[in-house]
């Protein structure tokens, strides 16, 4: 045949559509989180100074090199620079008290790193929140350093407002609350940095309202149901962080829009009832990372329905 | 203006339009070679009804098929048949092909009249035009036309929509048609009412063309029954069943037929196409196709015979601004990349694109269950969770979950930050259960 006029001298690329796409990749969407995370950062670093900037630096340092050291050694490809151990890093230091030794810190980070995500293959494979493991394995490997808290910004020993709920009396306003004027994990207890990070997180539609909005309506309305203050209770302890940055870990979380919805009614659920019957104060962690170990079965019953495809009764 | 309806789930690529959009149509005069695959529609394909070393005349039926679905092929130049032999068919695959060599004298089929007025005409007139015609779904599908004009009869057919959604990026020839031909679009959709025997249709135009909906609003005066809607900009408004959920409400039935709910869809091409062959008796034998993408000099709308090559068109765009990386035939979302710009234009070809670098990022990250493909999937299906059954070879479960549902329309994979071969997988699944089927069945 003879040759035509317009002829390519190299080689055309044959794949199969489509042949666009949007420019959003996994990195973009974890450096997303991370500023996201970097108001609540920038409150703890104001409450609990140059502390909490060295927790969150040594913590998210141990998860990057935590990562580079395992896939080198499983020789797989290096995927350090994708932000997700940086997320990692960042929230559980969130979850650490402005006392917790170094070391302790650094352990934290390896073990969310290692038990919590590469043992099960790495990103979106892990079936738990990797910095939820890491904080539930300090918890009960250092329960004495996890639990001493300090008051913001002079330092002095106190308690959080759930402890002061335990022995009885709330001595903390809503205010101080609300800003994070009040003893607690680094990251957890400026429920206003908390609030700007996730709606910059909704806007980006990094995360669906479905689950904070069923995680915290749950828990107001059981606070409500047992004659207690829903807005103490959202307030109060790693609620905000969870229900915006923990809960709706993309990778742990189901999605199905009906399985969010379970999720953070599931999660408000065990939330409360360790806070009102359990012996310890703080549930946020426990609350997710069991409902992560259900999202594989919150998934596979709540099948949505296809366009077109007749609801049958059973 | 009003805000427009939609349907639910889509996604909103960037158009890329204003490449094209402004030019006016542009007539390419016809190469001195076409090639006219046998098969250019859904359904039976057609066998030839001339020889090599025949005659032919411009407009002459060259292949048809017995077979009520197909749609037959005529000679878009007059000339000699120089061969029939196998090509590439811009879809993929190789097909039969009648070659003609141009002899440039534009000599008219006799069969080449006007069919009369439409008031003239009854329902089975048109349907027999429309068929003779080989007039084809022209917005991809390739449906035969006719067929959907003759729906059995315990279905009630009461809408007629016409789709000038034109929703895939870079393509404008609907556009252009609905601006520079407003008339024929409204008379051919006359022409379908008419052989339908109903009396409402609605046209469906998305926002972004509003010079279109105003041409198409004054085409439509004194039409009582023609309705033009504003539909909201997404992707893929202009598939059939989102066309009709946008518009109606309605939905669909998974497996079934729009006019299970008595609706037929119809393109606007389709629509002008159905008034040239009646008004002129001009069988379907050219189409405006947009010529677009950074790699094109000259990005406009042709008026292209079918069968010209689309070496030939690109060459009537300019030719390339550099080196070609990708050539796609059809639109971005789901179009076919070619590797050989010998293939001819079809009945469907809409737009022949030219991209110098790759527009995706094609190694695969793990899957971050981000629920992306979920929110956008117009099907309301779990992508993900399908196409991770389909590489298990698991259908079964694939197909609970929906396999058979997708409409291919590419919107999550074109969302996933995770690069995941998502409608790809799909569809292989798809193909899977089908063959499987058919070997149950026969
Ligand atoms: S869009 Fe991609 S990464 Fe996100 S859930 Fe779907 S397949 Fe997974
Ligand atoms: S699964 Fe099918 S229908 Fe849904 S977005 Fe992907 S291609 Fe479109």
């Amino acid at each position: 045949m003879e040759r035509n006029v317009v002829t390519t001298d190299t080689e055309l690329v044959i794949s199969p559509a489509p042949h666009v796409s949007d420019q959003e990749s996994v990195t973009s969407i974890m450096y997303g989180v991370v500023i996201a995370l970097l108001p609540a950062l920038i409150a703890s670093m104001y409450f609990f100074r140059f502390r909490a900037l060295w927790l969150v630096t040594i913590t998210v340092g141990a998860c990057i090199i935590t990562e580079w050291v395992f896939q080198k050694l499983r020789g797989k490809p290096i995927t350090i620079y994708d932000g997700s151990a940086i997320v990692t890093g960042m929230l559980l230091a969130f979850n650490l008290p402005p006392t917790m030794p170094s070391w302790m810190a650094v352990v934290g980070g390896v073990v969310a790193m290692t038990l919590g995500k590469h043992v099960f293959g790495g990103l979106g494979h892990n079936p738990f929140n990797p910095a939820l493991v890491g904080r539930a394995f300090l918890l009960a490997a250092f329960p004495a350093a996890m639990i001493t808290w300090t008051s913001p910004i002079d330092g002095v020993a106190t308690v959080t407002p759930l402890v002061q709920m335990q022995m009885g009396r709330i001595t903390s306003s809503y205010w101080d609350m609300f800003i994070g004027n009040v003893g607690g994990c680094l990251g957890e207890t400026s429920a206003l940095a908390i609030l700007i990070g996730g709606l910059y997180l909704l806007y980006k539609r990094y995360i669906d309202w479905r689950i904070p909005v069923s995680y915290l309506g749950t828990v107001g309305i059981i606070a409500l149901a047992f004659g207690q203050d829903p807005v103490f209770h959202w307030l109060a302890g790693g609620l905000m962080l969870g229900a915006f940055f923990m809960a709706t870990d993309m990778v742990t979380s189901p999605i199905t829009r009906k399985g969010k919805w379970l999720f953070g009614i599931g999660a408000g659920i065990v939330l409360m009832v360790i806070r009102l019957w359990g012996g310890y104060p703080e549930g946020v962690s426990y609350s997710i990372l069991l409902m992560n170990g259900f999202t594989p079965l919150l998934d596979h019953v709540t099948r949505p329905r296809s366009y077109g495809e007749v609801k049958t009764r059973a | 203006m009003s805000k427009g309806r939609t349907f639910r789930g889509g996604i909103h690529p960037i158009g890329h339009k204003e490449l094209s959009a402004t030019k006016a149509i542009k007539v390419m005069t016809p190469p001195a070679e076409v090639i006219i695959p046998l098969k250019q529609h859904v359904g039976a394909c057609c066998k030839p009804l001339v020889k090599k070393g025949d005659i032919v005349n411009k407009g002459q039926k060259i292949g048809d098929a017995d077979a009520f679905v197909s749609a037959p092929i005529h000679a878009p130049v007059s000339g000699v048949v120089k061969a029939i032999e196998s090509c590439w068919h811009p879809a993929g695959g190789k097909v039969q092909a009648i070659v003609i060599e141009n002899d440039n004298e534009e000599r008219l089929d006799p069969s080449i009249t006007p069919k009369g007025e439409l008031d003239q005409l009854d329902a089975d007139a048109i349907k027999t035009i429309v068929r003779e015609a080989g007039i084809v779904g022209l917005g991809g599908a390739t449906f035969p036309t006719h067929v959907k004009l003759a729906p059995p009869p315990d279905k009630r057919i009461q809408t007629l929509i016409i789709n000038g959604c034109e929703c895939e990026p870079y393509l404008t020839c609907d556009h252009r048609l609905m601006v520079e031909h407003p008339d024929r679009i409204i008379d051919g959709t006359r022409a379908l009412l008419k052989a339908l025997g109903i009396s409402k249709a609605i046209i469906g135009i998305e926002l972004n063309k509003p010079d279109a909906i105003e041409a198409m609003q004054r085409a439509a005066v004194g039409h009582a029954g023609i309705e033009i809607v504003p539909l909201k900009l997404k992707y893929p408004q202009g598939a059939e069943r989102q066309l009709i959920t946008a518009i109606t409400g309605k939905e669909v039935p998974a497996g079934g037929l729009p006019m299970d709910i008595g609706i037929v869809v119809n393109n606007v091409g389709t629509a002008a196409a159905i008034q040239t062959a009646i008004q002129t008796g001009m069988p379907l034998i050219e189409r405006i196709v947009t010529v677009s993408g950074e790699g094109v000099k000259e990005p406009q709308n042709l008026l292209v015979r079918v069968g010209s090559r689309c070496s030939d068109v690109l060459e009537a765009a300019g030719g390339f601004t550099g080196t070609p990386k990708q050539v796609i035939i059809g639109g971005p979302l789901t179009g076919t990349t070619q590797f050989d710009l010998s293939v001819p234009v079809t009945k469907c070809t809409s737009g022949i694109l030219v991209f110098n670098q790759l527009k995706t990022a094609r190694e695969p990250d793990p899957c971050i269950r981000c629920g992306r493909c979920v929110d956008v999937c117009p099907a309301f299906l779990v992508p993900t969770t399908i196409a991770r059954y389909v590489d298990g070879g698991k259908l079964n479960e694939a197909v609970r979950w929906g396999l058979l549902n997708c409409i291919e329309c590419g919107s999550c994979s074109y969302v996933c930050p995770a690069n995941r071969f998502l409608v790809q997988s799909i569809k292989l699944g798809k193909q899977e259960v089908q063959a499987e089927r058919h070997k149950k069945t026969s």
